[in-house]
């Protein structure tokens, strides 16, 4: 089972390097910032498997606060560095 | 091998591959909403895939809450941030792809 844990974390580690091909074309920033998503979600996924394997339960904690980092970072994103033109929708 | 050893690997196996579609549809998909769309599946889906995996071989009750803990905390941030980003898409007039 450590092997498998092992090689799907591999695999999933590929992904990511895929993924930043959509970080350097972006068109717009939010498009780079979804592939900033992507990252954050597979970077979990990778944790936990590697917590599984080698039964570093500190792991999951880190999982944890990427998760958190990466809901900070969109909701960030979207108040401060993609902001509305008319700024209508600030008001919620 | 036991045959919840042979369900945790089904299923960590399936989690890798959507995860491997949420990628291929940000990779290939034409605008921002159709790629969020891409992004929620690998978060939601294969995220959850995993975990239900891993849970199944937890050593004990508290680890497999805590794995659901944190599919649930990915869960409820990928659907305020896919609301919050198309929205704010949408009245920044982003324009949404037609064949």
């Amino acid at each position: 089972m450590e092997i498998l844990s092992l090689g799907l974390a591999a695999f999933l580690l590929l992904n990511l390097g895929a993924g930043m091909w959509r970080v350097l074309r972006g068109p717009t920033s939010a498009d780079r910032m979804l592939a900033a998503q992507l990252f954050g979600t597979t970077a979990v996924a990778i944790l936990l498997l590697l917590a599984e394997a080698s039964g570093a339960a500190a792991l999951r904690d880190v999982a944890l606060v990427f998760a958190l980092l990466a809901a900070v970072t969109a909701v960030a994103f979207v108040r401060c560095a993609w902001p509305d033109r008319e700024e209508h929708n600030d008001s919620e | 091998m036991t045959a919840s050893e042979y369900l945790s690997a089904v299923l960590l196996a399936a989690g890798s591959l959507f995860f491997l579609a949420g990628t291929l549809g940000l990779l290939r998909f034409p605008d921002v909403y159709t790629r969020l769309h891409a992004l929620t599946k690998a978060d939601n889906v294969g995220l959850g895939l995993i975990v239900a995996g891993l849970a199944l071989q937890a050593a004990s009750w508290t680890i497999a809450v805590k794995l659901l803990l944190i599919w649930l905390l990915v869960l409820l941030a990928g659907a305020s941030v896919a609301h919050l980003v198309a929205s704010r898409a949408l009245s920044k007039g982003v324009r949404i792809w037609r064949r």
